[in-house]
């Protein structure tokens, strides 16, 4: 598939959190063709600090628009300049870059946690099969803007909260055993930080029900070339920004 | 775009190895060059220098490979790679079909592995061996045989009597007098010399208080080390006769000129290509047009300008 190296046009952005935003950028080639759990790498200046540029999942496309979402935490420097951009401000996107989720099936459960819910928004807007529902991993009730964002996209939105301001208290893999017993799931897709993500494939594992994983790893190029975030597979290295992101569970070993 | 009268102008030799343009990329960076397909006609740069490959299949390390530091990056892939057999039955034929020259940059564990390497690239469609003495990334070899003007000429010597193709030797900055090196190798028979390869460094997370980079030290590229290797090309240019690859943070056409004025013949954009993949193309138009705007017939008229002697 084709990737672009383009300059899009920020069309606004919003908080979601006290940390997290989501920007509107309007990029047609980019729009017109990212996949759910594909991603796009962001530069904001032609500086050499920050100097690499930046992943993020795709979040949601308008296609119509020419135009897709980025959701994203405040963390780094490349983020905190993303923060300052307003509406009209230009921002260099390289993508859509790697391989998004297989949608051949019906019924799915997705599992995100913090910003890693973001990609996973976009697959459920975008999944044919039946029934999508949602299991939300968040610290904290200030994050529960997520449930809103899934609200229209998915059947049912379960929360967990690290600290039981809403929800589950607990992390995802509390709620998830019941979950997977009663839901007739065909297919569990996660995409969080690593621990969380190893104690659910742990969980779904023995259920025989397909997973799968989106990984993150530090990036150099976000071609293929550059070998910096390869990880182990059966038999072969992968690269998880053109193998990946989206692995099926025992597809990679180390991770 | 570059038109005809800018390619005339930026046409070069280098050693045995002609080029349309005086732009390659230093290897690491660019993959095999196909990675960046979609955004840079192949044809239109001077060399692609691929991935370092060795005889053997190669995993690299482990635990995180690459971190941003100030201007630049530090990176310990440690040479992950398919080895020489995989290159030159898959990817090979592939770069044959770009009207491109293709450098291979090498790398093994002893003299005797450059040799043997050396020999099985001496194929059609390889246009020039890089020896890469200089990884900081690797247990073995490496960067040993780049601080050391005997080891570094024993690699040159079983290299060059095993191939026809054009032999640079890339020298690694993390020695106290890189022109004692460079001497080495060009005594030993190598054609070109291509530099800097990148500086060893480290960086520390202070919450986990343990080194970021899984091999604990790696390599310094970009902007942060472009300093450093003019300086060295400059020190080089004056010590040796054959022509030297000058590369080490180029990120713009006026970055690459200096390097040319420094005493280089041909340059590579590395870390750069991580910002702009379209890099190693459009760097040439820039420098062509540098080349008519200062009525320069060639980009050979001005290699090594900023010398003390011109």
């Amino acid at each position: 598939m084709t990737k672009y190296l383009v300059d899009g046009t920020i069309l606004g952005q919003r908080s979601l959190s006290p940390d997290i935003r989501v920007m509107e950028i309007k990029a047609p080639e980019i729009a017109k063709t990212a996949e759910p759990g594909q991603f796009v790498t962001i530069k904001t200046n032609h500086l050499s600090v920050p100097l690499l540029r930046r992943p993020f999942g795709v979040a949601g496309v308008d296609r119509e628009k020419g135009s897709f979402l980025l959701i994203y935490r405040v963390v780094g420097e490349t983020t905190h300049l993303m923060e300052t951009l307003k509406e009209g401000d230009s921002i260099s996107i390289l993508g859509p870059l790697g391989h998004g989720f297989d949608r051949t099936h019906k019924n799915a459960l997705l599992i995100g946690g913090g910003v890693g819910l973001a990609p996973l928004h976009f697959l459920a807007a975008d999944y044919p099969g039946a029934q999508v529902d949602v299991l939300i991993g968040a610290r904290t009730a200030k994050e529960l803007f997520w449930t809103e964002l899934f609200r229209d996209k998915t059947r049912r939105q379960i929360e967990t909260t690290d600290d039981g301001t809403w929800g589950i208290k607990g992390m995802v893999t509390t709620p998830l055993p019941e979950l997977l017993k009663e839901g007739q799931y065909d297919c569990v897709y996660v995409c969080g930080p690593s621990p969380m993500m190893r104690a659910v494939v742990d969980i779904v594992r023995p259920t025989g029900i397909p997973c799968q994983i989106s990984l993150e790893k530090y990036m150099g190029c976000g071609l293929g070339a550059c070998l910096s975030c390869t990880c182990s597979g059966i038999g072969r290295r992968v690269k998880v920004c053109k193998d990946g992101p989206v692995f099926w569970a025992g597809e990679v070993t180390a991770w | 775009m570059v038109n005809a009268e800018m390619m005339k102008r930026l046409s070069v030799k280098v050693a045995g190895l002609s080029m349309k343009t005086p732009v390659t990329t230093a290897s690491g960076t660019f993959g095999f060059g196909l990675e960046f397909a979609d955004f840079v006609d192949l044809n239109q740069i001077g060399a692609i220098t691929v991935k370092g490959t060795t005889l053997k299949p190669r995993p690299g390390n482990q635990g995180q490979r690459i971190v941003e530091t100030p201007s630049g990056i530090l990176n310990c892939v440690g040479l992950e790679n398919p080895g020489v057999e995989v290159f030159l039955k898959e990817t090979l034929p592939k770069l044959k079909q770009y009207d491109t020259r293709v450098i291979v940059n090498i790398d093994g564990d002893s003299a005797d592995e450059y040799g043997e390497l050396a020999a099985m690239l001496d194929v059609d469609g390889v246009d020039a061996i890089e020896l890469n003495i200089s990884c900081p990334n690797v247990a073995q070899g490496g960067l040993a045989f780049g601080t050391s003007c005997t080891a570094a000429a024993e690699v040159v010597k079983a290299a060059r009597a095993r191939t026809h193709k054009t032999v640079i030797t890339k020298l690694s900055p993390n020695v106290t007098d890189i022109t004692e090196i460079a001497r080495a190798v060009e005594a030993a028979g190598s054609d070109a010399i291509s530099l800097i390869n990148t500086l060893v460094g480290m960086k520390i997370d202070i919450h986990t208080r343990r080194p970021v980079l899984g091999n604990t030290m790696g390599g310094l590229s970009g902007p942060a080390v472009r300093p450093v290797a003019v300086r060295m090309v400059y020190q080089v240019a004056q010590a040796v006769r054959i022509p030297i690859i000058g590369m080490g943070g180029i990120a713009s056409w006026e970055d690459a000129i200096e390097f040319f004025l420094a005493g280089a013949s041909a340059v590579a954009v590395g870390t750069a290509n991580f910002q702009d993949p379209r890099l190693a193309q459009t760097i040439s138009e820039g420098i062509a047009s540098y080349l008519i705007e200062n009525h320069f017939d060639s980009i050979q008229d001005l290699v090594g300008l900023a010398l003390p002697d011109r």
